[in-house]
């Protein structure tokens, strides 16, 4: 059962201004892990916006999760710049371990997914846990912060 | 002794934090600045001296500092053989310190644009010859002029979406300068008469988010924003939201499709109304052409691409980093003179320029001079300044399928040639990956490359053929497969 008064807060934060949807729907996954159909109902409702209107915007963009996540999100870049360094061999590596391939959730709880450009294309190939940026990444280093993370 | 470790999201990606804390520990007073942007050498700290900043670099906790030695910071020939406008404070100052940023020639312009008109600061702007770095290279001067022109209310929007590969200058702006944007949107306010404005952050980029937010909120506490009401707005990771329209969709709380233009965002934009949008960087520019003069800034640069531009070295290359020149730079000193060649030390084979839309180009084609107009004609485009550079080992047929791929995540729908054509493109290369009729695949993809260009609402669509258009034509040798054993 959705906390409807947690919804209610982050959507008065922000004024109940129709155009703040997605920074709402950003702070409710956030409080929620994901973005559950009541949620949704309950944003439509306070922003004055049809429920379809809201889940047309939630099913639009990568970011927002429409089923329960993993414990930890695990992003890894198979942009350009990071192909060029060897992107596409890290991800397989890192699955492997993981046991757990692109747009997957792992046993213990990582959900991997894949993303285009981290902004560290200097430092290629990039990965990122929860916010917490890598570069140069091996999958010991994201072993690594991934068990900073408590997995 | 004091030591200076950048607080740049890249940096701490490689270990800065780490590091930061291992000096504390040993007593030393730690100061967080921003990046100079010299990735490969991060984390790098750096110490007062009588000679100006000494580097140490890359550190790891633990290690004998003098075993890191790199000498005068200023004097390591990738920072010392730069012109840099935007990036003058990057690596000197702490990015949340007003006090920094003034003492370092901050605010000096937003205090000159306030003695200006609007139609005086406007007019700096179009001698200037400043152009859009978002991708298209459009002229700034035109747009403020057209808002300023139109009645209010009125917005200015900055793009910090930064979506493509191989760049991450926005970033560093915003992580590591973040005054500097906002006081070029002040600026833009100012001359245009809004009272509102948004920056659109990607959310791939938290630590920016949160520095922006900081920043506002001191810009305005000491007053600087006083009439301009200003906030950040995220993303929520669609490429597509880069494009200004689908952008703009965006910030009123849509999904991010495309917006037919007419009408052009300066006349009818954020909810209607005159919208000012720029790039970070074409923002951040604003402030020195406002402190310096047009002249100073038309003096820069090579014909119509004036001024200086932040060049992306990224993927395979040795040095990578963030490199200043006043446009006219050629391919080759930026790769290889800065850049030191590939990472793997194996040939360079190609390079890729301007984001996933940019076209590739091949280690014969390294004498380009990097301006809009001798990139177009050599069928490429600058975009956002991101040069990526890949080893003998790249396989050109599989970035061509990349880019339909991607195209086929990222397109927002809303026409057919970009939302079925990346799709019959992804399948049309994959077969020439098989070595099904290259030949008739190769020519099919020709014909879906003139419909997706001639067809596609915006340029997703429209430049997607430009990255696989140019790896078939220079890399045909990729693309001439057998067939492969059916019992494989
Ligand atoms: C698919 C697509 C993605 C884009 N992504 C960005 C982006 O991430 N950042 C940006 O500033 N401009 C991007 N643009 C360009 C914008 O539409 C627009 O031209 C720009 O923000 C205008 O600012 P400027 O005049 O400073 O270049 C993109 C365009 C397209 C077609
Ligand atoms: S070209 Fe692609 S991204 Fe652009 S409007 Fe058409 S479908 Fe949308
Ligand atoms: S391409 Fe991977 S971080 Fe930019």
């Amino acid at each position: 059962m959705v906390d409807s008064a947690t919804v209610d807060d982050i959507c008065a934060r922000h004024g109940d201004a129709p155009d703040a949807l997605i920074e709402v729907l950003h702070d409710v996954q956030e409080a929620l892990g994901f973005l559950p159909e009541e949620a949704l109902a309950r944003i439509a409702h306070r922003l004055n916006l049809s429920r379809a209107e809201v889940h047309g915007v939630a099913s639009f963009y990568h970011d927002f999760r429409l089923r329960p996540g993993g414990r930890v999100t695990l992003r890894l870049c198979r942009a350009e710049a990071c192909q060029a360094m060897g992107a596409e061999a890290l991800i397989e590596a890192v699955s492997r371990r993981l046991g757990a391939a692109p747009g997957t959730v792992s046993a213990a709880g990582v959900a991997v997914e894949h993303v285009y450009c981290l902004g560290n294309c200097a430092l290629a190939p990039a990965a990122m846990v929860g916010d917490r940026l890598i570069g140069r990444a091996t999958p010991e280093a994201i072993a690594a912060r991934l068990a900073d993370a408590g997995v | 002794m004091r030591f200076y470790v950048p607080c740049d999201s890249a940096a701490v990606s490689v270990g800065a934090d780490d590091v930061a804390a291992w000096l504390a520990a040993q007593g030393h007073e730690v100061v967080r600045t921003s990046s100079r942007g010299m990735f490969w050498l991060e984390p790098l700290v750096e110490i007062d001296s009588s000679e100006g900043r000494l580097g140490f670099g890359p550190v790891t906790p633990g290690d004998r500092l003098e075993d890191r030695a790199l000498g005068p910071v200023a004097e390591i020939p990738f920072l010392k053989n730069q012109e840099r406008l935007i990036f003058a404070r990057a690596g000197l100052t702490r990015p949340l310190s007003l006090e920094d940023y003034e003492a370092h020639g901050g605010l000096a312009a937003l205090r000159a644009a306030r003695a200006m008109t609007p139609d005086e600061i406007c007019r700096q702007i179009e001698e200037s010859g400043l152009r859009g770095r978002g991708g298209a290279g459009f002229p700034a001067g035109i747009k403020w002029r057209t808002v300023l022109e139109r009645p209010g209310p009125k917005f200015v929007v900055c793009n910090a979406d930064e979506g493509d590969s191989g760049s991450f200058a926005d970033r560093m702006v915003m992580e590591g300068d973040p005054f500097l944007l906002i006081e070029g949107m002040a600026i833009a306010a100012r001359a245009t008469g809004a009272e509102r404005g948004f920056v659109y952050i990607r959310s791939e980029y938290p630590a920016a988010i949160a520095r922006m937010r900081a920043a506002i909120a001191t810009m305005r506490d000491a007053g600087w924003l006083d009439g301009f009401e200003l906030s950040v707005r995220r993303g929520a990771g669609a490429y597509i939201c880069g494009e200004e329209t689908a952008m703009l969709e965006s910030l009123e709380g849509r999904r991010g499709t495309v917006r037919a233009k007419p009408p052009i965002p300066a006349v009818s934009g954020l909810f209607g109304r005159p919208t000012l949008i720029h790039n970070v960087l074409t923002l951040a520019a604003v402030p020195w052409i406002v402190t310096n003069g047009a002249a100073a800034y038309r003096a820069l640069g090579r014909g119509r691409s004036t001024g200086t531009q932040p060049f992306q070295l990224a993927g395979n290359i040795a040095r990578g980093g963030l490199v200043e020149k006043a446009f006219g730079v050629t391919l080759r000193e930026l790769v290889e003179d800065f850049g030191g060649g590939t990472a793997t030390g194996r040939p360079l084979r190609a390079v890729q320029i301007g984001g996933p839309l940019g076209a590739y180009v091949s280690a014969a084609m390294l004498d380009l001079p990097m301006d809009y107009e001798a990139l177009a004609e050599a069928g490429a485009m600058l975009g956002h300044g991101g040069i990526v550079v890949f080893d003998d080992s790249v396989d050109m047929a599989r970035m061509a399928r990349f880019a339909f791929e991607f195209c086929e995540i990222e397109s927002c729908g809303k026409c057919t040639p970009c939302r079925i054509g990346a799709v019959r493109g992804r399948e049309t290369v994959e077969r020439i990956l098989r070595g099904q009729d290259v030949a008739r695949n190769i020519a099919l993809i020709e014909d879906l490359a003139e419909v997706m260009r001639d067809g596609s609402l915006c340029a997703m669509g429209g430049l997607t053929p430009m990255p696989v258009l140019s790896a078939i034509r220079l890399f045909p040798e990729d693309f001439d497969r057998a067939p492969r054993a059916a019992a494989e």
